[in-house]
């Protein structure tokens, strides 16, 4: 047999014991309802690293402290009692008012025992924009992050490629997402004009990224050395 | 009663004995005509203009009476870029690329609000018009515009391709814009001597 692992497919709701199946939970108040049990398990875990926690429309939330915010998570994914094995969104926050903290949000899903949790990280202005990256744990986490980079400027150290997803890489006007950041761009409209076009497309892509890796055998051979020197297609 | 009965469209009558063998027409003329009704478009749709070029091009408005049935996905086949749907910056150098692939004689539809004039989105990621990296034959506005208006549209570029002079040869030069010629008018000095245009009061004239 071969070595690669078999694929073995989720069963949503597997680790429940009582195997009822799933059903829309009903009448769900504002705030101050059921709360998912990984907020209390959290608690019990690591004590002060959790700062609050809440439910709004059903949904838990939970504050964590920045520097034990990938403890946790590995936590929450190891844990035999928790099983966060999907890690559906990261994404951030900022809000009208300046003073507010930007918000670094995790949407994780236990899909053995079916829950849902968000996980959140409080930066506050004027600190470093600096959240560890879970790409160790969650690979759905590398573009996740890169956008949220992107848009935000939030640096998720320990991400193995950090670097612009949406925007063109080389794209001088900040993030785009930021309350400071004008509708319109900073520049004006033909000076994005210039820049954007002087951006070359194929720039910095891998053998890898542009699956070409197979054929490496098929290209011609001042390629396949210059490829070999470490050379990335375009600039 | 006076009235002549209807000649029978379908049929064509002609004397062998009073017709000679051949016809005289004007070069130009044969060359338009062939080049109008033979127009490949390369379809660069990017937004929801592509769903209306795609209906216009499938059987119920079908593209193919226009002699446009072959797509060409490869810009070095084809005669018409029909740039569908709104542009991003990210997307400029790909699209200003696409149009330098092309051969001469080429054309370019704009299609939709999107693409001619940015639209709605007057934002800090989309191009304000195509204008700005290629240049355009024919607007389509709508938003998206119906097949009937990019068929219009299509028509309006036969009629262009129709009026070309072969002896006008200016009318294939590709210019870059060259800052040292005496014509060149800075995009700063565009911008600030023209009026805001389209829906956007943001909206500048300059390209590059």
């Amino acid at each position: 047999m071969s070595a690669r692992a078999t694929f073995r497919p989720v069963v949503v709701g597997a680790a429940l014991s009582d195997g009822t199946p799933a059903s829309t939970p009903r009448d769900v108040p504002y705030t101050g309802g059921e709360e998912n049990s990984s907020a209390a398990a959290l608690r019990t875990q690591f004590g002060e690293a959790v700062v609050r926690s809440s439910v709004v429309w059903g949904e838990t939330t939970v504050e964590v402290r920045r520097e034990r915010l990938l403890e946790v998570v590995q936590w929450l994914h190891d844990d035999a009692t928790q099983r966060y094995d999907f890690c559906a969104d990261i994404t951030a926050v900022e809000f009208r008012d300046m003073e507010r903290p930007i918000e670094v949000v995790w949407h994780l899903r236990s899909l053995p025992y079916r829950r849902f949790l968000r996980l959140k990280v409080l930066l506050e202005k004027g600190s470093a924009m600096e959240v560890p990256s879970v790409w160790g744990i969650y690979k759905t986490a590398d573009w996740l992050e890169r956008e949220c980079f992107d848009m935000f400027g939030i640096q998720f150290t320990g991400h193995p490629d950090l670097r612009r997803l949406l925007m063109w890489e080389g794209y001088r006007e900040g993030y785009p997402l930021r309350k400071d950041f004008p509708l319109r761009g900073r520049f004006s409209r033909s000076e994005q004009l210039r820049q954007s076009l002087a951006a070359n497309p194929e720039a910095r892509y891998s053998m890898e990224e542009l699956s070409i890796a197979d054929a490496f055998d098929d290209l011609p051979i001042e390629m396949r050395a210059r490829l070999r020197a470490g050379e990335q297609v375009g600039e | 009663m006076g009235l002549t009965p209807r000649p029978e469209p379908n049929l064509v009558s002609y004397d062998p004995q009073s017709q000679e063998g051949w016809v005289t027409t004007r070069l130009d003329f044969l060359v338009n005509w062939s080049r109008a009704n033979s127009l490949w478009p390369m379809p660069f749709g990017t937004a929801c203009c592509a769903i209306e070029f795609m209906a216009s091009a499938a059987s119920k408005f079908d593209l193919a009476r226009f002699g446009m049935e072959r797509m060409s996905f490869s810009p070095r086949q084809a005669d018409v870029l029909i740039c569908a749907g709104r542009v991003p910056f990210k997307l400029a150098p790909v699209l200003r690329r696409i149009w330098q692939q092309m051969h001469q004689p080429k054309w370019c539809i704009s299609m939709g609000a999107c693409a001619s004039t940015g639209g709605m989105f007057d934002n800090y990621a989309v191009v304000q018009g195509i204008d700005t990296i290629i240049p355009v034959d024919v607007y389509v506005p709508g938003c998206p515009p119906r097949p009937e208006g990019l068929m219009y549209g299509i028509m309006m570029l036969q009629k262009k391709v129709m009026n070309e002079r072969m002896a006008d040869k200016s009318l294939r030069d590709e210019m870059e814009p060259d800052p040292k010629s005496k014509l060149y008018i800075s995009p700063r000095a565009i911008d600030e001597l023209g009026e805001p245009f389209g829906n956007a009061t943001h909206q500048q004239r300059s390209g590059l």
